[in-house]
């Protein structure tokens, strides 16, 4: 019954999109100053039927209706409800329901909030919005459909992935979608603005909420994905330079990039063909993360189901995506010139952005390279975090000096750079760190350089707090946050990656270990029954000689019913300063167990420093509101 | 946008469309039982201990041979060990080490200190190779006949029962 009723309503929504399309091109032609009620009315129907196939699909979950193929590959009734819940995004199918449901809301979002533009501008935005919706209903009901079948219908379900039964990662694909999928509506915008010549000006005020928008839920996003795998991956690392991490980090330099161009198209006019240019990227980019994670192509992991038929698909509309919006750029991009003073503010923003594209380059080389590779040469290679830390490290030296420089400058005019204060704080910096060194004995010189320009960009943004405080309006507060906490977050990964340590060692229940200054006992091992699956349950004890502390710890092996899994989750100490991490897992058919024991100091300081950053942008789309 | 530039961006865009349409089309090594019933792929590495370079054909004048990955660092290898050592006793069945990412100097310790089973010891110090065996983690075996076909896979570490098994497959 779920089923019938979750297709109709795709298909009744998957319609509205058609009529959408071809009221909006009607009206174009027509003399009317605004676009009918007759629009917004199919666009209210049409965001109220595709929340209902996600309710219904939700109802399949929580029902346990295994009448759904969806459901019963992806459920289990002993399965608590916050998971069965979670469990609807936590597939290709659902996942890509609820990425439809997040266009649709955008574009019926944009009609309401911009009914009072330009008529022509607002319905080609819908009719290009509305090809994509289009695109991907497709993609859901031919080859990716959750309302599909199972005849008999089975008693029980498999069950979710246990690795993604966590709340992190409940939260972490929405957040994520809010930002890849927000990024649809400036693609659209941007067609839309080539074809009818729409001021660049009024553009960029059409467009910018929707960037910060995106931005905001992109940085929150890829911030849950990495505290994700940092507890529940069970290797201790938050970043991993992994195909599906890049495919969010790619968007995210674009729609940072941006941020910042849109506020000299906003403010001088200037810049609009890159801004144009940017919009469409993104998107694109979004569009072609999606092919890489769920083709399959790419091996990685959280790949979803490897299936060349959807992969095939996606290809297909990226394809098209990429030649008509070549097309349309070609035949309806105005001409531009571009001058800029140096040391103004514009100037900064177009520097920001090159480091932006130069980042972007170097993550996309990475993550496809290795399929050229596999084409053109029949060799298998995975690129790792060597590739991106060599590449990316020495360019982030120089981009935080700049970032300290560029909220300070003035738009239009050229100002010299106040030579005293510069040198001060550099002088400030080096001496701090030339402290750090004499105590650490820490000799990498690329370590040392990035602390230096992180403390130097850290100082600089709070001596202009303080000089402006209480002067300035939101837009100061909110880059002064985003770069302070970009700031503090390269401060403390480095300082992380300096004063990790680890230990991985096998042990028996009830020996001890000496590691240094600590000793680590596994005092014993307790079974309890949980719902969905069982549990051992390690204690250790941590003994710290430097200052006489004990610490326990409580490592898992889970062993879970459905799917048949083991998964080791972690035991985390978590402090302001350091977090210690254990896992634990077992070595078949023996007594002992394997221990990672590690420390990882200022895990806190740099989850901290992300929501620093997106609280920027928070502020900026606050701004808006008051506004 | 001048006539040069769309003509670059469509050439270059149509080329990496063109490479992401036959990368779905190859075929992947991912779950390592479908290797079972294969030939090997060509071991192109070089040995832990001398300069020279090792040769596939070679495991074709052994009766049965069986490829361990293993490493120094590897907790779980320690514990095969042993088994391995046992193994080697065998007439019929030849120990090829594959020594994954690690250091020369650590995996010669490691050899010296829990004994040697391994009659050729080949160095994967990027651990390039491992992934056409679908080697993700380590200890992983592969049991080959002389036909270079694939056996038996084995992932984590072998134990008692293990051994069992494999000296059964030999014909002891």
């Amino acid at each position: 019954m779920l089923s019938e009723i979750g297709t109709l309503f795709v298909l009744i929504s998957t319609l509205l999109s058609f009529f959408l399309i071809f009221f909006s091109t009607k009206e174009i032609r027509e003399k009317s100053v605004y676009p009918s009620k007759k629009i917004r009315n199919f666009s209210l129907l049409q965001f109220i039927f595709t929340n209902l196939s996600f309710i219904v699909l939700l109802v399949g979950y929580i029902a346990s209706d295994f009448s759904l193929v969806n459901v019963y590959e992806n459920s289990h009734t002993t399965k608590p409800l916050f998971y069965k819940i979670s469990g609807v995004w936590g597939n290709h199918e659902g996942s890509l329901l609820l990425w439809i449901n997040i266009l649709v809301l955008f574009s019926f979002l944009f009609l309401i909030k911009n009914h009072t533009i330009d008529k022509k501008f607002q319905l080609l935005t819908l009719i290009f919005q509305n090809m994509l919706i289009i695109g991907f209903f497709i993609f859901l009901i031919t080859i990716s459909n959750p309302f599909s079948k199972i005849f008999p219908v089975p008693q029980e379900g498999l069950g979710l992935n246990p690795i993604l039964q966590d709340p992190a990662l409940a939260i972490h694909p929405p957040l994520l979608y809010l930002g890849f999928v927000g990024s649809s509506i400036y693609f659209s915008l941007a067609l839309a603005s080539l074809i009818c010549k729409f001021d660049g000006k009024n553009f960029a005020n059409v467009t910018k909420p929707w960037i910060l928008f995106s931005w905001f839920f992109q940085t929150l996003g890829i911030l849950v994905g990495s505290i994700w795998a940092y507890y529940e991956l069970g290797w201790g690392g938050y970043w991993f330079w992994d195909p599906v991490e890049n495919s969010s980090l790619i968007p995210w330099f674009l729609m940072t990039a941006l941020l910042h161009s849109i506020l000299v198209l906003e403010k001088r006019g200037s810049l609009y063909l890159w801004v144009i240019t940017l919009s469409i990227l993104t998107f694109t980019m979004s569009v072609t993360g999606t092919f890489l994670v769920r083709s399959g192509i790419l091996n990685s992991v959280h790949t979803f189901a490897n299936d060349p038929s959807r992969g095939l698909y996606l290809l297909i509309f990226l394809s098209i995506m990429i030649f008509s919006s070549l097309y349309v750029f070609y035949k309806f991009a105005p001409k531009e010139k571009v001058e800029f003073k140096p040391f103004s503010k514009e100037f900064f923003i177009l520097i920001n952005n090159w480091f932006m594209i130069f980042f972007l380059i170097t993550v996309l080389i990475g993550t496809i390279y290795p399929i050229f590779l596999e084409i053109i040469a029949n060799e298998k290679i995975s690129v790792g975090p060597p590739y991106y830390n060599t590449i990316l490290a020495p360019f982030v030296i120089p981009l935080l000096f700049l970032m300290s420089y560029g909220p300070q400058a003035n738009w239009l005019v050229s100002k010299p750079a106040e030579i005293k204060k510069l040198v001060t704080v550099l002088f400030l910096s080096v001496c701090l760190i030339i402290i750090f060194i004499y105590f650490t004995n820490q000799k990498n010189i690329l370590i040392n350089l990035i602390l230096i320009s992180s403390i130097y960009l850290i100082f600089q943004t709070f001596l202009d707090l303080l000089k402006n405080l209480g002067k300035k309006n939101f837009s100061f507060y909110s880059s002064i946050f985003s770069h302070l906490g970009f700031g503090l977050l390269i401060f403390f990964i480095s300082l992380n990656s300096i004063f990790s340590i680890e230990h991985d060692f096998n042990i028996k229940i009830g020996e001890k270990r000496k590691l240094g200054n600590l000793e680590i006992t596994l005092q014993d091992l307790k079974i309890y029954p949980e719902k969905n699956y069982k549990k051992f349950v390690g204690n250790l004890m941590v003994f710290y000689n430097k200052n006489n502390s004990i610490e326990f710890l409580n490592p898992e092996i889970r062993i879970y019913n459905q799917p048949k899994t083991i998964t080791y989750e972690a035991s985390i100490k978590s402090n302001v300063l350091s977090d210690t991490y254990v896992t634990m897992s077992n070595i078949s058919k023996s007594d002992f167990y394997n221990i990672k024991f590690q420390k990882k100091p200022f895990m806190n300081l740099i989850w901290f420093s992300t929501i620093l950053i997106a609280f920027g942008g928070f502020i900026r789309i606050l701004e808006r509101r008051t506004k | 946008m001048k006539k040069t530039t769309l003509g670059i961006t469509v050439v270059v865009v149509s080329f990496i469309i063109l490479v992401f349409y036959y990368g779905l089309n190859t075929e992947k090594i991912y779950d390592t039982e479908d290797l079972v019933g294969k030939p090997i792929p060509k071991i192109d590495l070089k040995l832990l201990n001398e300069s020279k370079n090792f040769n596939t054909e070679e495991l074709s004048k052994n009766n049965f041979t069986l490829i361990n990955f293993f490493a120094s660092w590897c907790g779980p290898c320690r514990k095969e060990h042993k088994h391995l050592i046992n193994l080697s006793k065998n007439k019929n069945i030849k120990i090829f080490g594959i020594n994954l990412k690690d250091e020369k100097s650590q995996a010669n310790k490691f050899l010296n200190k829990l004994g040697n089973p391994y009659y050729l010891i080949a160095s994967d110090h990027d651990g390039k190779k491992a992934v056409h065996f679908g080697v993700f983690g380590i200890p992983e075996t592969i049991l080959i006949d002389n036909d270079l076909n694939i056996i038996k896979k084995y992932i984590g570490p072998i134990d008692d029962l293990d051994v069992k098994k494999i000296l059964k497959l030999v014909g002891k």
